[in-house]
């Protein structure tokens, strides 16, 4: 038996995480993103879906599609794969996923048509139709999906909702994590999960070689720059995705307003994340103990210093602090307010640290000397701060992961080529574990556990619930292998308990196998021998 | 070498039996009352709920005032009762039983009626506590405070803080008889005492002793706030369809049952068998998780154990003469397919009209001035009403106050907006649309209803206007703020008391002559009887026991797809729950390594097993024997003995020895005995070894061991 492994995105990259798994005669579609830097490019836009079916018939190709979280790059192709590509089996993701992922790709899609002018691919309708077909599900809870197929959702941190799935399939079981975050954060807790027996690990590798340091002075420092820039009358722009990050700096500038008794104001962008904490407030549950633990005295996501921002506003005078969409400020109204704002030194612009390819925030975070932009021409003055904490685990995180499910293969997905690269042949070198980066289109194969089914005798069942001795002899060698014992001490003999040494395992021809204490198969032996 | 996780799980389940032993402790009574029982599957002591009989309040007046009708005979020595002597001074005994009036209620602070027959199991031996809803954890605060009580319980994350709170608000409503009473002086009340209940009327007697007269000893002082948090320190709570894992063989899975938020039923598995344990459930809910069936299908045993319907059944006959009663009528019977249980509209139907019939009620009161009171009783209803009300409100533009006056009313509504994964279906699209889950939010918000902790707090006193509409606890009408507000309107005929069960004779005895309305109904739940005998065929367990009522009113003989076995309180029943064989998984990888030996004559190969054994999911798995790994797949988590503990055993059978510290690792405990004897102990996380020159020896050190690691 084998498991199959196709990447159809997030192959030595970020962007468009969908990989189809195939074990044991089922096949499960683990997220279904799309590449957002790749708006003009349908073919670079969406996975390819045709490796999973050649024929297009997506339903009897798929057992499910679990969706990991929220982020566009999970979950963006979604709607085009069930609505345009015609897909309608069940659909698994959180509840919070649920709640949250149409804002999501109704924003994407908007920006899509903007953009592009282009004639919609799919409309709002039909991402109303796509999300009715999705089955929410609890942390923990197990689903049988059908007969053999079994899967359950493990708190990821990363986002609010964000889950990493466990699917078992006869003797087989593998964990993908879509995006996590082994460490807590303003508003959401650390990944956990059970040891699992597993065959197959898919982690994210966002931060293949990253360590990162303590998130408390990442956060001073963030502080601190943006309470500089509005002491000297500067305006702090902080673009963000609608929800996930937005919620949590808030937390944290909530908090800091409340200490220092700041009285400048914090706006949102559009009425879109307002909305969000009209869900975050329902999802408490899903946030951190903190939080949880404090919600009936004060909702922290009842931001008292926050007001809408109105385009009006962008060239009032006077310092402010603007959350504004979209996180990568390559169009929409970020960009907008970023063209106003850039040009002034006493302005900052706060940039999440985990950009990859052709945005505008690549161009400033990587290259800072540079800052005329030649496609949009603004005199970039701005200070620029760059977030050094981010909602995925640093490279110590994955590698305590992998060590503590201890899977027998692990795939890295969602992380640039040369960093996999190094994470690889550390997973091997130091765990031991078979470890793969598979480009994208590409499949893996491993193999998958698979058991004999015996059945037991009642004797041997009982004889395992009792401790069996056996009284072995030390020899030299043995004692010469001990790490751990004085060898002048070392007695002669050593009490062991092997519980199962007293079962035989025996298979008559044509018979299942049946597992008998020693003392049965005796009797049997016996009985045939008289019988003959 | 031997393997902990097999050790840990194979010690605890001495006294192992082939089949279960089910005893109903109690079959409780109505919605706050749940059944009780006690399973031992496979060795494991299973208590199923720790209700209160909260009903049994009732005995008691509430907390006098000095126009109280006062009891002509006080017997004890309290600040309270200082204060009664000195008002009416010390009555006169009587010895002969007096008629049941407003003064034969008991004059003292409260105790509180737990399950009788749980008394006579030793708490220590319980393994594992169920709680299956927010009513069944009532009583839990005192199972938890026993010395020696180390049982694992579970309970639905939803039930718990729902259960927490209701026990935090009977904490405080209590609190009003303390302050009254003072505390006790000694420890045994004067109304437990032989003479005073000979002289009480049968009524009270009935209520204190039971029917047999034997629940003497089902009587406790109040437990503490300190009691109830120490209890919620102790539980485990799981999600919807969790599996929880206990001590290696036993998988318990709550799904729910509809009759609560958080309310659940429970399939039980262990590698010799399955049981599902059904307790009250409801098909339909206008606010809760309906009753999630499909999930018990299939199991060797289903324990029946929701006993709505029958009390229902039963108590609705009463009638009575202040009543505007709702008949509950019976759906006629239909076939029934799977399908025939999700689509009861025609409850849901009945449901509505009634809400619509209380909420124009209470509208039409309040027009003719008169306020309405709502004791707080089933959520579910409250709920719904509160829904009802403030959208006919609305409607007939009306500005009447909305009060709701409970210590925890505050928590609790915001706590029901943040469990939707509890919540019906209509309430999920509300999440996923972006909305409130409870039309309470926004009525909070907007400040349409006003939410105070107590009658006396200064944000009531300022805003107080009557005509009004209350609701608060408690059902019983012998606490809370309930019992003000009723003496306040009890005679007046304008006002409305709506109570949404069956009125109970005793219940407004204290409160006699009444002169306002009351208006009682009947929101039915638990599974009804028609539909008990096609739910179980579609479950297809192999054995249903079966409360011995259901005899009677259910015709089982007809069926031959289930046996059914018939319980009945304090008798203990055998539950075959077996599966036809158990067994054992060989991973391949092991099982390549085997070394065969052909039998010929007999046609048979056969090899010596080895490797770990290991209990996972409450399946035998074998797998290779890596010690480099194999602590990392066990799903047991076990930590290393206490070293001065197992040095006290080793000493106490005198043996001698020191614990060697230069190992230095937390991973293992070395110790080396030199007296009578030489001799080594190594115990591991993943393994022990005992090394000595003598068998005999080697034993008793291992029993020591094992006595040891069996408390870890
Ligand atoms: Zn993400």
């Amino acid at each position: 038996m084998a498991i199959e492994t196709l990447v159809l995105g997030a192959g030595q990259d970020i962007g468009k995480s969908c990989v189809v798994v195939t074990i044991n005669g089922k096949r499960i579609m683990f997220d279904c993103g799309i590449d957002t830097r790749f708006f003009d490019s349908p073919t670079h836009r969406y996975p390819d879906f045709t490796l999973i079916s050649p024929n297009r018939d997506f339903n009897s190709a798929l057992s499910c599609i679990i969706i990991t979280h929220f982020h566009l790059d999970h979950i963006g192709a979604l709607a085009y794969f069930t609505e345009v590509c015609g897909y309608n089996g069940p659909i698994y993701m959180t509840y919070p996923t649920k709640a949250l992922a149409p804002m999501m790709l109704e924003d994407n899609r908007k920006v899509m048509v903007d953009r592009l002018g282009e004639e919609e691919l799919f409309s709002a309708d039909q991402i109303a139709e796509c999300m009715k077909k999705v089955i929410a599900v609890n942390l923990r809870q197990t689903i049988q999906v059908d007969e053999d197929l079994q899967i359950r959702a493990y708190y990821a941190g990363h986002v609010i909702g964000a889950a990493m799935f466990y699917a078992k399939v006869g003797d087989a079981e593998m964990v993908y994590t879509g995006d996590y975050n082994m460490t807590p954060d303003r508003h959401l807790g650390a990944a956990q999960i059970d040891r699992l027996r597993l065959d197959l690990l898919i982690t994210e590798s966002t931060y293949a070689t990253t360590i990162r340091d303590s998130r408390y002075a990442r956060e001073r420092e963030f502080l601190k720059a943006v309470h500089k820039c509005v002491s000297s009358g500067g305006k702090v722009l902080i673009p963000t995705y609608a929800l996930g990050r937005a919620q949590e700096l808030c937390i944290l500038l909530e908090d800091y307003w409340e200490r220092m008794k700041l009285k400048v104001p914090i706006y949102f962008s559009a009425g879109l994340t307002i909305q969000a904490n009209v869900y975050h407030k329902m999802l408490i549950s899903w946030t951190s103990q903190k939080i949880k633990d404090r919600f009936s005295k004060h909702n922290a996501f009842d931001f008292k210093n926050v007001k809408k921002f109105e385009r009006s506003m962008i060239d009032a005078p006077g310092p402010c602090v603007l959350f504004a969409t979209p996180e990568k400020i390559s169009s929409g109204f970020s960009l907008e307010v970023f063209k106003h704002w850039a040009v002034s030194e006493n302005n900052l612009v706060s940039l999440p640290g985990y950009f990859v390819g052709e945005t505008m925030g690549h161009k400033l975070t990587s290259n800072k000397q540079a800052k005329d932009d030649a496609d949009t021409k603004i005199d970039i003055r701005c200070q620029v701060h760059q977030l050094a904490f981010s909602p995925h685990t640093d490279s110590k995180g994955i590698m305590d992961l992998v060590n503590f499910l201890s899977p027998k293969h692990v795939i890295l997905v969602h992380g640039e080529k040369h960093k996999m690269a190094t994470l690889k042949d550390k997973i091997h070198s130091e765990l031991g574990i078979q470890c793969y980066d598979p480009a994208n289109n590409e499949t893996i194969y491993i193999p998958s556990t698979h058991y004999v089914n015996a059945e037991t005798s009642d004797t041997f069942v009982r004889s395992c619930l009792k401790p069996n001795f056996t009284f072995q002899k030390c020899s030299s060698v043995d004692i010469c292998n001990s790490t751990t014992i004085d060898k002048s001490l070392m007695p002669e003999l050593q009490v062991e308990d092997e519980r199962v040494a007293e079962g035989v395992l025996v298979v008559d021809k044509g018979k299942k196998a049946k597992v008998l204490h020693q003392d049965e198969l005796l009797l049997m032996l016996g009985e045939t021998k008289q019988d003959s | 070498m031997w393997q902990h996780n097999v050790i840990c799980h194979l010690a605890m389940n001495k006294g192992i039996s082939s089949s279960g032993l089910f005893t109903c402790l109690s079959k409780g009574g109505g919605f706050h009352f749940p059944p009780c029982h006690m399973l031992n599957f496979h060795g494991i002591r299973i208590l199923v709920d720790c209700p209160l009989d909260l009903s049994a309040l009732r005995a008691f007046s509430p907390v006098p005032t000095a126009l109280d009708c006062l009891p002509v005979e006080v017997s004890y020595n309290t600040d309270g009762n200082r204060f009664l002597d000195s008002m009416i001074g010390p009555g006169k005994r009587q010895k002969i039983e007096k008629l049941l009036d407003a003064k034969s209620l008991l004059f003292a602070e409260p105790w509180y009626k737990t399950v009788n027959n749980l008394h006579l199991w030793n708490a220590s031996f319980i393994d594992v506590v169920l709680i299956s809803n927010p009513m069944g954890i009532m009583g839990l605060p005192f199972l938890t405070r026993m010395k020696g009580f180390s049982a694992k319980i579970y309970i639905t994350e939803a039930s718990a803080r729902l259960g927490q709170l209701m026990m935090e608000d009977l904490v405080s409503m209590h609190g009003e008889f303390r302050q009254f009473y003072g505390r006790e002086e000694s420890n045994f009340p004067s109304w437990l005492r032989q003479e005073e209940l000979e002289i009480l009327p049968s009524e009270l007697r009935e209520i204190i002793l039971g029917k047999d007269g034997v629940e003497f000893g089902s009587w406790m002082p109040l437990y503490s706030a300190a009691d109830v948090k120490n209890c919620m320190l102790n539980i485990h709570s799981l999600n919807y369809a969790e599996e929880a894992l206990y001590n290696g063989t036993l998988v318990i899975k709550a799904f729910s049952s509809g009759i609560e938020i958080g309310s659940c039923n429970w399939i039980l598995n262990s590698p010799k068998g399955d049981i599902a344990y059904l307790s009250g459930s409801s098909f339909i809910s206008g606010h809760a998780m309906p009753f999630d069936y499909r999930s018990l299908q299939g199991t060797g045993a289903l324990i029946f154990s929701d006993f709505l319907s029958l009390t229902d059944a039963q108590d609705s006959d009463d009638g009575d003469n202040y009543s505007v009663p709702i008949a509950d009528k019976l759906l006629p019977m239909s076939d029934q397919d799977l399908a025939g249980f999700d689509h009861s509209s025609e409850e849901n139907l009945e449901d509505k009209k009634k809400l619509i019939f209380i909420s124009s009620s209470a509208i039409d009161c309040v027009k003719q001035g008169g306020s309405v009171l709502i004791p707080i009783d089933r959520l579910g209803p409250i709920l719904l009403l509160l829904e009802e009300m403030s959208t006919s409100l609305e409607a007939s533009d009306m500005k009447v106050p909305v009060y709701i006056i409970s210590s925890v009313a505050d928590e609790l509504l915001a706590l029901l907006n943040i469990i939707p994964e509890w919540l019906c279906k209509q309430r999920q699209e509300k999440l996923f649309a972006g909305e409130p889950l409870f039309a309470h939010i926004k009525l909070l918000e907007e400040r349409k209803i006003h939410v105070v902790p107590a009658i006396h707090s200064h944000e009531l006193l300022t805003n107080w206007r009557e005509p009004c509409i209350v609701f608060c606890p408690h059902w019983s009408l012998r606490m809370g703020p309930v019992v003000q507000l009723l003496r306040r309107w009890c005679g007046d005929p304008k006002s409305l008391l709506i109570l949404e069960d069956v009125l109970n004779p005793l219940a407004l005895l204290p409160f006699q002559p009444i002169a306002m309305n009351v208006l009682q109904c009947l929101f039915p739940s638990g599974i009804r009887l028609q539909k008990v005998q096609p739910l179980l065929k579609t479950l297809q367990p192999k054995t249903v026991l079966c409360p011995e009522e259901l005899k009677l009113q259910i015709n089982f003989s007809s069926d031959q797809s289930f046996s059914v076995l018939y319980y009945t309180e304090a008798e203990t029943l055998k539950v075959p729950y077996r599966r036809d064989s158990s067994e054992l998984k060989i991973a391949t990888d092991l099982a390549s390594q085997f070394y065969w030996k052909m039998f010929k004559k007999e046609e048979i190969n056969v090899t010596k097993l080895k490797g770990e054994l290991l209990m996972e999911n409450s399946r035998h798995h074998l797998l290779l024997n890596n010690d480099n790994k194999t602590s990392l797949g066990s799903l047991i988590h076990r930590s290393l003995p206490d070293s001065e503990k197992l040095m006290a055993a080793l000493s106490k059978m005198s043996i001698s020895g020191v614990v060697r510290h230069d190992m230095g690792d937390a991973k293992s405990l070395v110790i080396d005995i030199q007296d009578p004897y030489k001799a080594l102990i190594e115990i591991g996380l993943t393994s022990t070894t005992i090394t000595t020159a003598d068998q005999n020896v080697a034993s008793s050190i291992y029993k020591i061991v094992d006595n040891i690691l069996d408390g870890v």
